[in-house]
């Protein structure tokens, strides 16, 4: 389980650039990043920091027109920049699977959710219909769905949402893949089926040996989850790091403001809320240097450049405040 | 005690969901909200809170009890009787984008109302008194005066909640009602969003009932706080009475499940809650809780229990009620 010395996925310098008024525009800047076997990483941010994009890049599935990808992303030593779509099809489903927010979405309305584990289970080994079936009732009773054989005879709508989750997290897991890209896969569901669906995802990589890449704005479920966490602000990596390190002593400006704006659940209440003023910038409008810039508190002259991702104890980060020795405090929270 | 801004009294709201079926959004829930007061409402997806939230308004008409405003009887009155009291309350919801008319400018959008509704004199208002009152708002919301004269696509979703915000402010309503209004808002933005209501109820002084499934946004805004689940209150009191020393077995579970953004230990984690919400159109028998109760006993699964104070001012209905802390 060393996650240095054979990543499953090493992604070096991942650079989306979209066609924006007439001129390319980096959605996604310059992102690097590993995950080793049996990994939860974190990638954390606000809408339009990349952070689906990133997901998007890895599953082969940006088909906008003109989109240039560059940069690397090996998975199990195979270049995924780059690949043809025709090897992308043995490699999704099979090694790399995705969740997403909606499971309406991802599973069809017309045939039963049984069916549909089937379909996958066949699509990607010689396996009967009976054997199909029997191997989907078991992974949809290791999903934690009460009656899963009765289950697998529904269609997706006559599930509840918690079960509908469960039902994909089965297809996605059905194949066994090696990688787990979660996109916000908690957003739409109530907080206590959020709590199911958070344990169950701890246990897949005891049970099943998977990696997850867990996509989420939500700093409470990255907390929860990841061992990992990667804050990704506007289309950059802001920090990375173990997740007890960066939310114990975030490093980047915008971590700890982040965490700060979160209404605190215990303890004395704020009689206001620290808030980040003004909003991200769209991806044409960032400034030159540092992008967080515009909203930082700590902002000031040396922010005109790009910060470099540099190392500060355990964490990675971009910003210059390290470097001029003025770190910023840990943080005090109340259990 | 003041008299309640807004009360409710043994609320019922049915809805026919065809086969003869009948579907209880709200099953006997009575509540009052006293000036000045936020009342936070929370529960998971179909507890009901927001149906109560539209009947508070008479967006809905309840299907039995009463809604009182400021000592008025509302629940039967027809809409032009209702028009009048209509400018002492008003509503911001969740989508900001989907709440305002994409072909229409700001300026338009919130001098609507200023046209409906005569001042108080009884008077219509003149276009000079609708500008004077747009800049108003604008500065009261945080917005800037340029903004009245362009389209909501070209605000972002945190200011485009500042603009229904100022819409629903622009009457000088007394009773607020917002429905999940920043839940669809990035964090950054979503505590620009909760400061903004907070600084509006200091000045001037405005009630609000605050329908939210974040715990902690509810936390931070209000001063009591009403548990919902399956159509009925469970726990009513204090915000701070409620969420820190939870009396019922729901809200207890619903605080243990929200992922804080602080890491703890692998065993500090309390188990989820088992199962999902059951179906309002046929809720269990007893406890509504108690199929997903993880301290019922025989009683809960046949005798319904009642709201009813422990002993701390607080309401619960629970037949054994958690020593709260």
């Amino acid at each position: 389980m060393d996650a240095d010395a054979t990543p499953l996925l090493a992604v070096r310098d991942l650079t989306i650039a979209l066609p924006v008024g007439g001129r390319m525009v980096n959605i996604i800047d310059s992102v690097s990043f590993t995950l080793g076997a049996r990994e939860i990483l974190g990638i954390v941010g606000e809408s339009g920091s990349g952070k689906s994009m990133t997901a998007l890049a890895l599953m082969g599935l940006i088909d906008a027109p003109g989109a240039r990808i560059t940069g690397s992303a090996r998975f199990k030593g195979r270049e995924l920049v780059g690949l043809p779509q025709r090897a992308f099809r043995t490699l999704r489903g099979r090694e790399i699977a995705m969740i997403f927010q909606d499971p309406m979405t991802a599973f069809t309305p017309v045939y039963t959710v049984g069916w549909q584990i089937d379909e996958q289970i066949r699509a990607h080994g010689r396996v009967t219909r009976k054997d199909a079936r029997a191997r989907t009732i078991r992974l949809l009773g290791d999903m934690g769905v009460p009656d899963p054989a009765r289950v697998a005879d529904r269609y997706p709508h006559q599930l509840s949402g918690g079960l509908r989750q469960r039902a994909m997290i089965a297809m996605a897991l059905s194949c066994n893949p090696s990688l787990l890209i979660a996109d916000e896969p908690t957003t739409a569901l109530d907080v206590t089926v959020q709590a199911q669906i958070l344990d169950l995802l701890r246990r897949l990589r005891r049970e099943y040996g998977s990696s997850v890449l867990l996509i989420t704005h939500d700093m409470g479920v990255v907390a929860e989850t990841c061992d990992r966490t990667m804050v990704l602000y506007s289309g950059t990596i802001a920090e990375r790091g173990p997740t007890g390190a960066v939310f114990a002593r975030p490093g980047h400006p915008y971590t700890a403001a982040l965490l700060d704006s979160i209404p605190p659940l215990h303890g004395a209440r704020p009689a206001r809320l620290p808030s980040i003023p003004g909003s991200p910038p769209a991806p044409a409008d960032r400034p030159a240097g540092c992008p967080f810039t515009p909203r930082c508190a700590y902002a000031h002259d040396a922010c005109a450049v790009r910060p470099p991702l540099l190392p500060r104890g355990v964490q990675d980060i971009a910003c210059v405040l390290p470097a001029e020795g003025r770190d910023l405090p840990a943080r005090c929270v109340t259990v | 005690m003041t008299a309640p801004l807004i009360e409710a009294q043994s609320l019922r709201m049915e809805y026919r969901v065809g086969r003869g079926q009948v579907l209880r959004a709200l099953d006997g829930v009575s509540l009052a909200v006293r000036p000045g007061e936020v009342l936070g409402l929370v529960g998971e997806s179909g507890c009901g809170k927001s149906t109560l939230g539209r009947c508070l308004l008479r967006l809905a008409r309840p299907t039995a009890g009463r809604v009182v405003f400021d000592g008025t009887d509302i629940t039967a009155l027809s809409e032009r009787t209702l028009r009048p009291l209509r400018q002492g309350m008003q509503m911001v919801f969740q989508d900001s984008y989907a709440s305002l008319n994409p072909r229409r400018r700001i300026g338009d959008l919130i001098a609507e109302p200023l046209r409906v509704h005569r001042d108080g004199q009884g008077r219509r208002r003149t276009a000079a008194d609708i500008a004077a009152r747009l800049a108003e708002l604008m500065a009261l919301v945080g917005l800037p005066q340029a903004a009245l004269a362009r389209y909501p696509h070209e605000f972002s979703g945190g200011q485009r909640q500042r603009i229904n915000i100022a819409r629903a402010l622009a009457l000088s309503p007394r009773l607020v009602v917002a429905d999940e209004p920043v839940s669809a808002l990035d964090v950054s933005i979503q505590a620009q969003i909760v400061n903004l209501f907070m600084d509006l109820r200091d000045r001037l002084g405005l009630t609000y009932v605050f329908v939210a499934h974040d715990l902690a946004v509810v936390r931070q805004i209000s001063t009591r706080v009403a548990v919902m689940y399956l159509g009925a209150i469970v726990e009513l009191g204090d915000a701070d009475t409620v969420l820190h020393r939870p009396a019922h077995p729901y809200t207890a579970a619903l605080i243990a499940a929200v992922p804080e953004p602080v890491v703890l230990p692998d065993g500090d984690r309390a188990p989820p809650l088992r199962g999902d919400v059951p179906s309002p159109i046929a809720p269990p028998p007893g406890c509504r809780f108690h199929t997903r109760c993880p301290i019922a006993q025989d009683r809960c699964r046949t005798d319904p229990p009642a709201l009813r104070d422990p002993g701390d001012g607080r309401q619960v209905a629970c037949h054994f009620p958690l020593a709260g802390g």
